[in-house]
C-alpha cells in the first residue's frame, strides 16, 4: 500500500511539472497507459486473494481516478495558455480605416421627393400617370383653356420646337397639366391620377432654371368639390412635411384651366433668417389649385354637367428645398458629386406610408 | 398694382386699418405683396421753423440758422439756397435715421461752427428726386409734428400681385370695389364721370380704316378737343400720388392721364393739337414704317399693327404707346384727348413684338371696359379743365361701342355641389351685385349679367368663384377625400415600379443618381448619331442647350469632366431619364445610363483600389436586367451591336434575339471623350428600361426549387486558345457536352505573357456537375470531363494545357 502511496505523489508530481500537452501525453502514457505503471498495479491484483485485491483495488481505483483527473486538468489549463499564447500573436491594429465601400450610391431627392409625393397620395387612391415631354399646342394650352394670344401664354415662357409643315409648333410642356388632358381623354371616370414628370420654361436666374419638375393631381368623379380638394391636400402637406398639424391658408386666384382657382399657402416663421414651416404668422405659397374649368372638362370629352372634380401642380424641388433645407435651386442639376453625396438618399430609405 | 390707403380711400368710404384692408384684399383674390409705411422711416424727422438765417462766418455759400424744435432753440449750419428767415422746414436732430442712406446723425462741426441738425432735401427723405434745395414745409405746419403728416407722405403704399383675369383691378375704383362687396365699407359715387358739355365742334375730326374696322381691331375711338390749356407743373396732390406708386410727374396734362390710367384702368393720350396735320385716322402701320415713341426708342412697324395717324403720319401705337413728336410739352396751348378701344390680342401681339411694356398695354391686353371710353372722355375733361383751364369741344366719335351683356344662370345648389360651402341666394345675390352684376330671378336659379368691366366672367363657374371668394374661401369645410376601397389600389403599373427599382439597383450598387438637362450642346449631341432638324429648340436659353438629347449619356460626361476639373476623378454617375429620337409627342425613350471613371475605391491601405473598367458596368447592367426579371445569363453580347461612341474593341450591345437590344455597354470612344472634356478612360452602359420584356406569365407564383440532394462536382480545364477566341465560346461549349449534368461554367483564370507564346493566352475553367439521381462515380466524371475538352477543343481549336 505504500508503493501505491508513492506513486500517487510521484505521478501527480509529474502531472504538474509537464510543461506541454506533449509532456503531459508522456506521463498519461507512463501511468495510466497499456504499459503504465498504475495500469501495470492494475493488472496485479487478479494474483491477488480476494479480501486483500478488494482492498488493494479500492484504493488503487482511487489513485486512478485521481491521477486521471489531475492530467484532465492540467490539459485544459495548458490548452488554455496555448490559446492565450496564440491570440497574443495575433493582435493586429484595429483602428486601421475600414475596407472601402463600394456600394454607397445615393438616390438624388428629386426622385426621393416624387417617391414620397406618389407615397402620400397613393395611400389616398391617386395612380401614377405620365405624360411626354414634347407636347402639342392642344394638349399644353388649347385644352386647357389657353387661347392663342391669351395673356396666360405669357405667364409662361415657352420652349418651342422648330415649325412643322402644318405651321404648327410644339412645345416643351411648360407644365404637367397636359398629362390631366391625356387622362381625361383616355380614361372614364372616377379619375385620381399624380402626374410627376419634366417641365420647361425658358427662364434661367438665381430662382429659375430651364428645366425643372412638377407634380399635378387630378380628381374627377360626379361628386368631389372644394372641401374634399382642401381635405386632400391638407392631409398631403401634414404628411410631407411630418409635422402633426400645419396651418394653411387658400387664396383666390387665377388659372386658365381650373374655376374656382386658388392658391394654398402654408405657415411658417421667418425668424433670424431661418425658415420654419408650420410655425409662426407668415405664409409660403407652395402650390396652386381649383376645380377644373368646365371648358377642358368639355375639351376632354366629358360632360361638365355630369362631371366634375379637383385639380393642382406643385414645384418639386421647391418642396424638396423646403423639406431638406436645399438653399439654391441651380444645384439640382450641376451633377457635383459633393453635393449629390450630401443631400442624395440611401437606396434602401424607400419612402412608404407604414415606415413613414 | 400700387396705390396708397388714402388713394384707395377716395373711391371707399371706410374706417378700417390698413392691417384690415390688406388681410382681405388677400383674402378675394388681390394678393398683397408689400405694404410700405413710409411713416416709420421719418418717425425721426420733425417740423421746425427758422427764426433767423444768418451768414457763417467762415464760408459764402453756408448758412448758420438759429432753428425752433418746439421745445428748445438749436443751431444749424445749412447749405443749402432756399434755407431762409421764417421758413418751416423738415428737421433731423442728432440720433436721427435719415432715410436715405439709413445713418444715424451725429452732432459735428462745419467749418469751424457747430451744427445741431440737419434740414432735410425731398432726397434725403427718399420722398423725390429733388435734392436743389431742402423741403419747404406750409406755413400752418406745427412745429415739433412728424413731418410724414405734414407731407402726406403717412399714407402707407399697397401693392398687390394681380392675376391677368381682373382688367377691372388695373384700377384703383375696381379694387375699392372689390372690398365693398367684401364688406369693407361702401364704395363712393365718382362725380368726374358725369358729362361735360362741349361748347363748340372739334376742328379735328377722327376716322377709322375699313381694314381696321373689318377687323374689330379698334370698336371705337373718341376724341376732344380743349382749347386755350395752360400746361405745367401739377399740383402737389397729383404729384404725390404718382411718386407715391413710382412715376415720375411730368406735366399736368401728362400726369392726368396717368393719374387716370392707375384711378380707373382707363389709359387715355393727350396730343398737342398744334403739331397735328388734319384729321385723325386710325389704320394699319406700313411695313417698315418707323416712329419715335415717347420711351425715346425708335420702332420699326408692321402692318399688323395699329397706328394712331393725322393724315401725314402715325402718331403713336395704338393702345401702346404715343409718339414723342406730338406729345404735349409746358407750352402746348391746344389739345386733342384720345380715349379709344382696342382688341386686346391685336394689342397684345403688336405689345409682344415690339417688346414694349406700357402702362396701356398691360391694361388693354387684359381688357379694358368698353363703357369706360364714354366716362373715361369725361373724367379727363373734368381733370384736365380744372388743372389747367380750357374750353372744351363736343366729343367726336368713330366706330361703335360693344354693350355686352353676358347673361349666366347660377344655380345656388351648385356653390354647394362645386364649392362645398351652402350660401343662402339672398347672399349670392347680395354679392353679385355689389360687384356690379345685373341679377334676376331667385332660388333655386338665378341670372346674372356680368358688369361690362368683368370680361373674364364666362360661365356659371366663374359666378360661383365670385360668390365663394367674397364669403372667403376659410367658410369651406375641410373635407377628407373618400376613399374608393379600404386599401388603396396600386398607384405604379408594373413598368413604374421597374423604373423605381432601376433607380434604386443602381444606387445600391454604388452609382450616384443625377438629374441632367432634357437639352444638351448640338455640338456635342453629333457625336452621339445623326442629329434631326426636328429637335432643335426654335428659341433655346443658350447656344449650349440648343437641342433636345439624343442620349442620356451626353450631359453625364461633360458633369463628368466638370468633377474631374473640381478634383473628383473617381466617379460612378447614373440617370434615369429621356433621350429624344423624334419630334413627335411620345417620340422618346427611357433609358438608364450610367458611367464610372477613375478607381473603384479611393486609396487604402487593404489594397483593393483598382481602375475601373468595363467590367464593372457589364456588371451593373447585368445586375439590372436580373433585378427587372430577366435572367442576364440569357442575353447575347454583341461585340460588333454597339454604337460609334463607344470603343469599338471594348464594347458591346446586349441582345434578346436579333432584334431587341436592351443596352449597350463598354468603355467609351476616346474622341467623344476629348470633345466632352473627359481625361482618362471612362466606361459607361445604357439600358432601354422598356425593352426588357415583362414577364408573360401571370401571377406571384415562382418555379419550384429543384435542390438535388446529391453532392455536386467541380473540376478544372486550363486551355491554351488563339487570342480571338472569345471566351463566351468556351462556356457555351462546355456547357453543351451534358446540358443536363453540367449546371455552371465559371471561367477563373486567364494568363498571357511570359511562358506563353505570342496571340495565344491561357484560360482557365471550371465546370459544376450537379448529379440528380445519384452521387457521381469517378467514371462518370471521367466521362463528362472528356466530352467537355473534346467540345471545347471543337469549337475552339484550342489544346488542353497539362
Amino acid at each position: 500500500m505504500e508503493n501505491i502511496e508513492a506513486l500517487r505523489e510521484e505521478v501527480l508530481a509529474e502531472v504538474e511539472k509537464a510543461v506541454d500537452l506533449a509532456a503531459l501525453e508522456e506521463v498519461r502514457i507512463s501511468a495510466l497507459g497499456k504499459k503504465g505503471r498504475i495500469t501495470g498495479l492494475m493488472k496485479n491484483l487478479g494474483k491477488m486473494d480476494p479480501d486483500q485485491r478488494r482492498e488493494f483495488g479500492q484504493t488503487l481505483n482511487l489513485v486512478k481516478d485521481q491521477v486521471a483527473g489531475a492530467i484532465d486538468t492540467r490539459k485544459t489549463a495548458l490548452e488554455d495558455a496555448a490559446l492565450e499564447a496564440r491570440l497574443a500573436g495575433e493582435r493586429i491594429d484595429v483602428t486601421l480605416s475600414s475596407r472601402p465601400d463600394e456600394t454607397a450610391g445615393r438616390i438624388h431627392p428629386i426622385s426621393q421627393t416624387i417617391d414620397e409625393i406618389v407615397s402620400i397620395f397613393g395611400e389616398m387612391g391617386f395612380a401614377l400617370a405620365e405624360g411626354p415631354d414634347v407636347e402639342d399646342d392642344f394638349h399644353n394650352f388649347t385644352a386647357l383653356n389657353i387661347p392663342p394670344e391669351h395673356p396666360a401664354r405669357e405667364m409662361q415662357d415657352t420652349f418651342y420646337l422648330p415649325e412643322q409643315e402644318d405651321g404648327s409648333r410644339l412645345v416643351l410642356r411648360t407644365h404637367t397639366s397636359p398629362v390631366q388632358i391625356r387622362t381625361m381623354q383616355s380614361k372614364t371616370p372616377p379619375i385620381r391620377i399624380i402626374a410627376p414628370g419634366r417641365t420647361y420654361r425658358s427662364d434661367s436666374d438665381m430662382t429659375h432654371t430651364p428645366m425643372f419638375h412638377q407634380v399635378e393631381g387630378l380628381v374627377i368623379d360626379k361628386k368631389t368639390h372644394m372641401g374634399h380638394l382642401k381635405g386632400c391636400l391638407l392631409e398631403f402637406v401634414k404628411t410631407y412635411f411630418e409635422l402633426d398639424d400645419v396651418p394653411v391658408r387658400y387664396r383666390p386666384s387665377f388659372f386658365p384651366f381650373t374655376e374656382p382657382s386658388a392658391e394654398m399657402d402654408i405657415g411658417c416663421s421667418r425668424k433670424g433668417g431661418e425658415l420654419k414651416i408650420g410655425e409662426g404668422d407668415d405664409w409660403l405659397e407652395i402650390l396652386g389649385c381649383g376645380m377644373v374649368h368646365p371648358r377642358v372638362l368639355a375639351a376632354c370629352g366629358l360632360d361638365p354637367n355630369e362631371y366634375q372634380g379637383f385639380a393642382f401642380g406643385m414645384g418639386i424641388e421647391r418642396i424638396a428645398m423646403l423639406k431638406y433645407g436645399i438653399p439654391d435651386l441651380r444645384t439640382f442639376f450641376d451633377t457635383d458629386l459633393r453635393w449629390l453625396k450630401h443631400y442624395g438618399f440611401v437606396p434602401l430609405d424607400v419612402p412608404n406610408m407604414v415606415r413613414g | 398694382m400700387k396705390f396708397t390707403l388714402n388713394w384707395l380711400k377716395q373711391h371707399l368710404d371706410t374706417d378700417a386699418s390698413i392691417e384690415v384692408v390688406a388681410e382681405k384684399l388677400t383674402d378675394i383674390g388681390l394678393e398683397i405683396e408689400s405694404v410700405t409705411d413710409r411713416a416709420a422711416a421719418l418717425a425721426d424727422i420733425r417740423v421746425a421753423y427758422i427764426e433767423e438765417a444768418g451768414q457763417h462766418p467762415d464760408a459764402d455759400r453756408l448758412k448758420l440758422c438759429r432753428v425752433n424744435t418746439g421745445d428748445k432753440m438749436i443751431q444749424v449750419v445749412c447749405g443749402a439756397p432756399n434755407a431762409r428767415t421764417g421758413l418751416k422746414v423738415a428737421l433731423a436732430q442728432p440720433g436721427a435715421i435719415i432715410p436715405i442712406d439709413g445713418s444715424k446723425l451725429k452732432p459735428g462741426k462745419i467749418r469751424g461752427v457747430e451744427s445741431q441738425g440737419m434740414m432735410c432735401s425731398t432726397r434725403e427723405l427718399c420722398l423725390g428726386e429733388d435734392h436743389d434745395g431742402i423741403i419747404e414745409l406750409p406755413e400752418d405746419a406745427e412745429i415739433g409734428a412728424p413731418v410724414a403728416a405734414v407731407l402726406g407722405a403717412d399714407d402707407p403704399i399697397i401693392e398687390i400681385g394681380l392675376t391677368p383675369n381682373r382688367p377691372d383691378c388695373t384700377g384703383v375704383r375696381g379694387i375699392a370695389r372689390d372690398l365693398a362687396a367684401a364688406g369693407i365699407g361702401t364704395l363712393k359715387a365718382d362725380p368726374r364721370q358725369e358729362a361735360v358739355a362741349g361748347s363748340f365742334d372739334s376742328p379735328i375730326g377722327v376716322t377709322i380704316s375699313g381694314e381696321i374696322a373689318a377687323n374689330n381691331a379698334v370698336p371705337a375711338f373718341y376724341g376732344r378737343y380743349i382749347r386755350g390749356v395752360k400746361n405745367g407743373e401739377s399740383p402737389d396732390w397729383l404729384k404725390a400720388r404718382l411718386e407715391a406708386i413710382g412715376l415720375r410727374p411730368i406735366s399736368a396734362l401728362v400726369d392726368i392721364t396717368n393719374l387716370v390710367t392707375h384711378d380707373l384702368g382707363r389709359p387715355l393720350h393727350v396730343f398737342d393739337a398744334d403739331k397735328l396735320s388734319g384729321d385723325i385716322n386710325v389704320r394699319y402701320a406700313t411695313n417698315g414704317e418707323k416712329i419715335a415713341a415717347l420711351d425715346n426708342k425708335e420702332y420699326e412697324l408692321s402692318d399688323s399693327m395699329v397706328v394712331i395717324a393725322d393724315q401725314a403720319k402715325a402718331l403713336g401705337i395704338g393702345g401702346i404707346i404715343g409718339g414723342e413728336e406730338t406729345g404735349c410739352l409746358d407750352e402746348t396751348v391746344n389739345v386733342l384727348v384720345e380715349c379709344a378701344l382696342f382688341d386686346p390680342i391685336s394689342i397684345a401681339k403688336t405689345g409682344r413684338k415690339l417688346q414694349i411694356n406700357s402702362d396701356a398695354r398691360y391694361r388693354f391686353e387684359r381688357g379694358v371696359d368698353p363703357q369706360s371710353i364714354g366716362w373715361g372722355m369725361e373724367v379727363a375733361t373734368h381733370l384736365i379743365t380744372e388743372i389747367c383751364g380750357g374750353e372744351v369741344s363736343h366729343v367726336v366719335k368713330a366706330g361703335e361701342v360693344p354693350n355686352p351683356r353676358n347673361a349666366f344662370d347660377l344655380r345656388i345648389d351648385r356653390i354647394l355641389e362645386l364649392g362645398g360651402v351652402a350660401v343662402e341666394a339672398d347672399r349670392a345675390i347680395e354679392i353679385l351685385t355689389a360687384l356690379g352684376f345685373e341679377v334676376s330671378g331667385s332660388a333655386p336659379v338665378i341670372t346674372a349679367v356680368a358688369p361690362t368691366w368683368r370680361p373674364d366672367i364666362i360661365g356659371e363657374a366663374d359666378l360661383v368663384e365670385e360668390v365663394l371668394r367674397i364669403v372667403g374661401y376659410d367658410k369651406i369645410p375641410t373635407v377628407a377625400l373618400e376613399r374608393e376601397t379600404s386599401l388603396p389600389v396600386p398607384a405604379l403599373s408594373p413598368m413604374q415600379k421597374r423604373v423605381g427599382l432601376t433607380r434604386r439597383v443602381l444606387a445600391s450598387r454604388g452609382l450616384y443618381e443625377t438629374v441632367t438637362w432634357s437639352f444638351t450642346d448640338s455640338r456635342w449631341a453629333k457625336l452621339f448619331g445623326e442629329l434631326k432638324e426636328g429637335l432643335y429648340l426654335a428659341n433655346p436659353i443658350s447656344s449650349d442647350l440648343d437641342v433636345m438629347r439624343p442620349n442620356a449619356l451626353i450631359n453625364m460626361i461633360a458633369a463628368a469632366g466638370r468633377n474631374q476639373a473640381r478634383g473628383f476623378a473617381d466617379l460612378s454617375l447614373f440617370e434615369v431619364g429621356p433621350e429624344f429620337f423624334g419630334d413627335q409627342p411620345g417620340d422618346q425613350r427611357l433609358v438608364a445610363a450610367g458611367l464610372r471613371a477613375g478607381s473603384t475605391t479611393p486609396r487604402s491601405w487593404t489594397g483593393s483600389r483598382r481602375d475601373v473598367d468595363v467590367f464593372d458596368v457589364k456588371a451593373d447592367v447585368e445586375a439590372l436586367v436580373d433585378a427587372l426579371g430577366t435572367n442576364a445569363a440569357n442575353l447575347q453580347v454583341n461585340t460588333e451591336g454597339a454604337p460609334a461612341w463607344y470603343h469599338p474593341g471594348r464594347s458591346a450591345a446586349l441582345q434578346l434575339g436579333p432584334k431587341n437590344v436592351l443596352g449597350y455597354f463598354g468603355e467609351l470612344h476616346p474622341k467623344v471623350l476629348k470633345a466632352l472634356g473627359v481625361k482618362g478612360r471612362v466606361v459607361a452602359f445604357e439600358l432601354f428600361v422598356e425593352n426588357i420584356p415583362m414577364p408573360k406569365k401571370k401571377g406571384t407564383a415562382r418555379p419550384a426549387l429543384n435542390a438535388s440532394s446529391f453532392q455536386s462536382v467541380e473540376r478544372d480545364f486550363a486551355f491554351l486558345l488563339d487570342d480571338d477566341v472569345k471566351a463566351e465560346a468556351i462556356v457555351k461549349a462546355a456547357r453543351s457536352a451534358d446540358r443536363a449534368l453540367i449546371t455552371d461554367v465559371t471561367i477563373f483564370d486567364l494568363y498571357a505573357g511570359k511562358g506563353i507564346e505570342d496571340g495565344k493566352k491561357s484560360l482557365a475553367f471550371s465546370i459544376t456537375l450537379q448529379p440528380t439521381k445519384a452521387t457521381l462515380t469517378e467514371e462518370e466524371i471521367e466521362a463528362v470531363s472528356k466530352k467537355v475538352v473534346e467540345a471545347v477543343q471543337k469549337a475552339t481549336g484550342g489544346s488542353l494545357r497539362a
